[in-house]
């Protein structure tokens, strides 16, 4: 006994995939797709697209989120983590890093809530340093150890940050999306 | 069953032996791999700055490194090596194109160590899921439809009428998952429709592989071993169809709260609680095959891990439903409680569904009895307390995170002061999970090296 023919079971299997990647991929995909940047969003300078690979790299996305929910959704509104993240503000985003733990803070707006580059130095080389609970990883290969010119930052006392490490900031510091939707 | 099935059963067992063997022991070297990135992963959280300085063993890094491991690696092999077995069985013919088998499991393993070797040295992709290079991918894919290609040539001289759900659920996995993984690794989104298509990959990589590899195992050890038939044929039907159909549909509930466009967000929870169908129609139909014969779990340890397994499919099932509603999301998502339901799932359903099935294949397939059955019973125990602890302590943990997350009152770092004892506690449980593996470990490198009194003969069909 066949519990039914093959080929109605193999078409039967292909369309149940089909028409999940159809609602869930297509249909959306075409919808987003259309949206256009927003306005007053700039697309990554070189420094700071390389700083985002960096971010890839050390995997800050494990911890960290890149979307900012709606007022009476959670708390990322009274957190003032920043206003609640829309589609075009991903314009220049590939791959996303939307991300899906906190065990950190929301980093969508960072460069507007933590604008100062010392004070994201002294915390990649040693988050410890800055913030005494804190359970994020230090990274030090972001430094190397040399005299520092006048212009740089030397951290705990003989580190200076090394092309990574300045570029991440650079990104860091590059993520703002506090101005209005339109 | 009748003495005549005996000699075609020692000569498939023989035929499937190499391949069988191959993907078992390959995943077995990654399920302990993975252990070790794991419980490194979560001691990372208890002392942030051990081993802090080596920039290959940041946490960021040996996160997805332990994810691919134990996916990819662990549970797509020992999945394979199972799957395989379980098709020449229920087709009754010897298994078809060996040699696609051997260098399926060479490239697949060829694929792991570049992808794992590329996460760890810098050059993941940054998708979750999906951190593999594209040349690993490649190499993974084309593995995979070498793997197919032997399942379908098996299948299509089968020697029975009927087609046993367990072969359903084979078949439907091996046209889907090589689209849905090719599909998803196309270099070609960007911006939210990327989150999109990750969501909607990683969950349907549990929905198209992962889970049917599971089921397809529980589906016929259940019945096997207990010596009943399956409960009800129809419902089976049933929670093939509605599985089909609506675990497709699911993804996006990672994404909830998010930027993506309501309406999307809205199907994928009412997909997700749909799932309700498909997971009844399977925990009545192996609950119900089990009930009455819970002294079996005493006498097989096969059985005892088939049916933890089973029963956390179910548990893990309804966490979904409930999980993905918008007013639990709220609380819940990006918390630890996110990553205590995915262990529920792969490692409380998938995981110990695949230990009992291979301590019932690998005996047969090897001619070797286990040769110490009391480390099979501490291996049970370690592992079942283990992911019992993680699962408590993470989802507990997390929802009071969530909670202290959904509090403005609460400053970032209390939250992160409230998770520490559940984070001590789930690296305390890894250790006991590892202490398991390490032994299972031994006790299959003890059966290939033939140790242990000779009981070839004692070996049952
Ligand atoms: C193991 C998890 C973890 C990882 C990985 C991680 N972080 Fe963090 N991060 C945290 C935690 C916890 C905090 C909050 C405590 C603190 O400020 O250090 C934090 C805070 C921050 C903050 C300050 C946020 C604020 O609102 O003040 C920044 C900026 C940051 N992290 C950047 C990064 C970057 C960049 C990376 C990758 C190079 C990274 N983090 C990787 C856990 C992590």
């Amino acid at each position: 006994m066949m519990f039914i023919r093959l080929s109605v079971f193999f078409a039967g299997v292909l369309a149940a995939l089909f028409l999940g990647w159809a609602a869930l991929v297509g249909v959306p995909g075409v919808q987003i797709a259309a949206v256009p940047p927003q306005p007053d969003l700039r697309p990554y300078t070189f420094e700071q697209a390389h700083g985002r690979q960096v971010y890839i790299r050390e995997g800050c996305m494990y911890c960290h989120s890149q979307q900012t929910r709606p007022q009476g959704f959670g708390a990322d509104q009274p957190r003032r983590w920043g206003r609640p993240s829309v589609p075009g503000d991903y314009f220049y985003d590939q791959p996303h890093l939307l991300g899906t733990m906190r065990t950190g803070p929301d980093l969508l707006n960072i460069g507007a809530r933590q604008s100062s580059r010392d004070w994201h130095l002294a915390h990649l080389y040693n988050p410890r340093t800055v913030t005494p609970q804190s359970l994020m990883p230090p990274f030090p290969w972001l430094f190397e150890e040399r005299a520092a010119e006048p212009s740089e930052t030397v951290v705990h006392g003989r580190f200076v940050a090394n092309r990574d490490g300045l570029d991440l900031i650079e990104y860091l510091l590059s993520m703002n999306r506090t101005y209005p939707v339109r | 069953m009748s003495d005549s099935l005996l000699p075609l059963r020692r000569e498939m067992d023989e035929r499937a032996a190499l391949p069988v063997l191959l993907y078992f022991g390959t995943g077995i070297l990654w399920l302990l791999a993975g252990t070790v990135l794991g419980v490194a992963s979560s001691l990372k959280f208890n002392a942030p700055d051990w081993l802090g300085s080596v920039p290959a063993l940041t946490f960021g890094r040996i996160r997805p490194a332990h994810l691919n491991a134990v996916m990819y690696g662990w549970a797509s092999l020992a999945g394979a090596g199972c799957m395989v077995w379980l098709t020449s069985r229920l087709c009754q013919v010897p298994v078809q194109w060996r040699g696609c088998l051997i260098a399926s499991a060479a490239l697949w393993n060829a694929g792991l160590v570049y992808g794992v070797g590329s996460i760890l040295l810098g050059y993941s992709a940054g998708v979750e899921w999906l951190e593999f290079p594209l040349a690993a991918v490649a190499l993974i894919a084309l593995a995979f439809l070498l793997y197919a290609a032997s399942i379908l040539r098996t299948f299509s001289l089968r020697k029975v009428d009927h087609v046993y759900v367990s072969l359903w659920y084979i078949l439907a996995s091996v046209v889907w998952f090589p689209l849905l993984y090719v599909v998803a690794n196309l270099p070609i989104y960007s911006g939210v429709v990327h989150g999109v298509v990750n969501w909607w990959y990683a969950h349907n990589a549990l929905a198209v592989w992962f889970t049917p590899v599971g089921l397809a195992l529980a589906y016929y050890f259940i019945p096997k071993i207990i010596g009943r038939p399956l409960y009800s044929y129809y419902l089976s039907l049933l929670g093939f169809w509605t599985f089909a159909l609506f675990y497709n549909w699911n993804g996006v509930h990672h994404l909830v709260g998010g930027p993506v466009p309501n309406w999307l967000q809205t199907i994928s929870i009412i997909a997700s609680v749909m799932m309700v169908i498909p997971v009844l129609a399977v925990a009545v139909n192996h609950h119900l095959t089990t009930l009455g014969n819970f002294r079996m779990l005493r006498t097989s340890l096969e059985l005892r891990f088939i049916v933890f397994g089973a029963m956390s499919y179910t548990a893990v099932s309804f966490q979904v439903a409930m999980e993905s509603l918008r007013s639990v999301q709220e609380t819940l998502h990006f918390t630890h409680y996110t990553i205590g339901h995915a262990h529920l799932g792969v490692y409380g359903f998938l995981t110990m569904i695949l230990f009992g099935a291979m301590y019932y294949i690998t005996p047969r397939v090897a001619r070797w009895d286990w040769p110490r059955p009391g480390w099979i019973s501490a291996h049970f125990w370690l592992t079942a307390a283990g992911i019992l602890i993680y699962v408590g302590a993470t989802c507990w943990g997390g929802f009071l995170q969530g909670r202290a997350l959904n509090n403005p009152a609460e400053p970032f770092t209390d939250v992160v002061e409230l998770t520490r004892p559940y984070l001590l506690l789930r690296t305390i449980s890894g250790v006991l999970i590892g202490a398991g593996h390490l032994i299972f470990a031994a006790l299959f490198a003890q059966v290939l090296r033939r140790m242990g009194p000779r009981r070839e003969e004692a070996v049952t069909p």
